[in-house]
């Protein structure tokens, strides 16, 4: 199998369009810009379509139109233009549309900042959008991660007729790694709600997200999160890393994690029995998994770029079984290992 | 014994929900009319705005999508790029489209997008109860100028089809209107030409339609006829403001 060297940004768009996504809508921002240049070069020759739209707004809602006629759409952006798309995003949940959305994290709020930033897990898990609904959130790590999590993303998001989003952030985008491309299978999925032209053969296919009965609506709604339910049994994915025997273990996900990890490694070194849980879906929240890595624990520390957001739902799954601590960095101040080292030392490591 | 006059195939046999006198029911039909005369309803995708026609996907026969607020020539661009062979429209009201859509309407036009849209102009907006559209007209009262459109503090009226004529990616920008049989016939012309354009991959064909809305006018159904001709149609003159074919015979 074919190596590469490649940067996050463009290896997410070169994943996309082996994983069959045939329309590309886009709109500049820093620091994801370089998804888009590549899909300008690459989609119309693999006979796909590129577009840079007017605005975010426009490009979510591109998304939107070509995802009702059944085929695969893709948008990508960052923190301050996934607000822009989150009108589009949440008319898209409640028209039970798939499509991929790619967040490369920068820091905010407002303009914020154009470095790496976590600050937007509550937006991505919780509040995209008004309305009851989740999109599937995938954390990757890595690049190579970032590639089988497109695929995947773009498979559980037609078979649920739901979005789907890879949660990145400026570092995963910027930062070039060795990656291969797996064989994919193209999880080919019936789409006969789509409204692609009923040829007489059917009738009318209609995708809309207005019920103005409210119990058509509560039934729409309800019936959303039967198939929640669902995904939350088969699909919430986390990294257990040296968990077993843990007295203090890590939660942390994305960039963060790979930091994380070396944190770890130095306190086993030191001869603290320190883990590592790796959430690698957002939503589902790996809720069993952080039961499970924690039960020999006497403390959990989580570790976010933001002021502390994912640590929610951390003690959510703990239901307040044990002490969960928090160190966080804002947008651009990447935490180094010494600093979470020295957090597993403040908060017992040593004893 | 022979038929001479029925409901176009491509309107749905229901209700609908316009007001008593509103003009939505023939421009539906005229659309539908079409629609059935190129034999296109199976091949043909429509984009329903937010507004008074937000429910036009119950109407329409063909497959249909109902957007957000002013998007609809956004999601008609992502349906139309998906799939270039079928027939692509958007039906849209002032609010919607020269409003909080005007960046989505301007840039599906420059783009020469090759859908076609119809664009409902009743100078206001309709279902949320009467409120000052973008193209209200100076001095008109409604719900939010309950003295009048002030255009020292409120601004002109937009007009479309003018502003529109100018980009280059516009194959047909005309304006009529459905308050006589004349007009109605004019209307329909116009509405078949967009759609020929779109067969033709001539690129946006936008055909503004003149309409009523007896309802938040406070008029009855003929009086709103009547206005449309004597306020509306001298602010917003009828008339073709860009035609690629007509240029095509020039040359």
């Amino acid at each position: 199998m074919e190596r590469n060297l490649m940067k996050g940004n463009e290896a997410l768009a070169e994943a996309a369009i082996r994983a069959g996504c045939k329309c590309f809508f886009g709109y500049p921002i820093t620091p994801q810009t370089e998804l888009s240049a590549y899909m300008a070069k690459r989609m119309e020759k693999a006979g796909g379509v590129f577009l840079q739209a007017e605005s975010e707004i426009a490009a979510i809602n591109m998304v939107l139109g070509a995802a009702a006629t059944g085929v695969r759409a893709m948008t990508s952006s960052s923190s301050p233009g996934i607000s822009l798309k989150s009108e589009g995003i949440s008319y898209i949940a409640g028209s039970d549309l798939p499509c991929v959305i790619i967040n490369v994290q920068r820091g905010g709020p407002g303009l914020g900042g154009i470095q790496p930033s976590q600050a937007d897990y509550w937006q991505a898990t919780k509040a995209l959008g008004h309305g009851d609904f989740h999109l599937l959130v995938y954390a990757p790590a890595s690049v190579q991660e970032m590639i089988n999590m497109l695929t995947k993303a773009f498979d559980l998001a037609d078979e649920y007729r739901m979005p789907a989003m890879i949660l990145a952030d400026g570092l995963l985008g910027q930062m070039m790694e060795p990656v291969t491309f797996p064989e994919i299978k193209a999880n080919v999925v019936e789409k006969p709600w789509a409204t692609n032209g009923h040829q007489f053969k059917r009738k009318h296919n209609i995708v809309n997200s207005l019920y103005l009965q409210p119990d058509g609506l509560q039934k729409t709604v309800q019936d959303r999160f039967v198939r929640y339910e669902d995904i939350k049994k088969k699909h919430s994915e986390a990294e257990l890393y040296k968990t077993e025997d843990a007295d203090i273990v890590v939660v942390a996900y994305g960039a963060t994690a790979r930091v994380a990890k070396s944190a770890v490694n130095k306190a086993r070194e030191a001869g603290i029995k320190a883990g590592l849980i790796r959430p690698m879906t957002l939503w589902p929240f790996p809720e069993k998994q952080i039961v499970e890595g924690t039960k020999a624990a006497s403390d959990v520390l989580v570790v976010e770029m933001s002021m502390g957001q994912m640590v929610d739902d951390v003690k959510l799954s703990l239901e307040c079984s044990k002490p969960v601590h928090f160190f966080g960095r804002t947008g651009g101040v990447i935490p180094k290992p010494t600093e979470i080292f020295d957090e597993i030392i403040k908060i017992g490591g040593a004893k | 014994m022979a038929v001479v006059f029925e409901k176009p195939k491509a309107l749905a046999d229901v209700s609908t929900h316009y007001c008593p006198g509103c003009t939505h029911g023939i421009i539906h039909r005229l659309v539908a009319e079409v629609i059935d005369e190129m034999g296109i309803e199976g091949d043909t995708i429509g984009v329903c705005p937010v507004g008074c026609s937000v429910m036009a996907y119950n109407y329409f026969n063909c497959d249909m999508i109902e957007a957000p607020h002013g998007r609809a020539p956004a999601v008609a661009t992502g349906a139309k790029r998906a799939m270039p062979d079928k027939y692509v429209f958007t039906y849209q009201g002032d609010g919607d489209l020269a409003a909080i859509g005007t960046a989505e309407t301007v840039h599906s036009a420059t783009r020469g997008e090759n859908i076609v849209i119809i664009f409902v102009n009743n100078t206001t907006y309709g279902m949320t109860g009467g409120q000052m559209a973008p193209t209200t007209l100076p001095g008109q009262v409604t719900q939010t100028t309950p003295y009048g459109r002030n255009t020292e503090t409120q601004g002109y009226p937009i007009r479309v089809c003018e502003m529109l004529a100018t980009l280059d990616g516009v194959a047909l920008a005309q304006r009529v209107a459905v308050d006589s049989v004349p007009h109605i016939r004019e209307a329909k012309k116009a509405i078949r030409k967009a759609f020929e354009n779109q067969k033709n991959k001539r690129g946006f064909s936008i055909v503004e339609v003149l309409s009523t809305c007896p309802t938040n006018w406070g008029l009855t159904p003929i009086e709103s006829l009547t206005r449309l001709r004597e306020d509306c149609i001298p602010y917003y003159p009828l008339g073709v403001y860009k035609d690629i074919t007509a240029e095509e015979v020039v040359k």
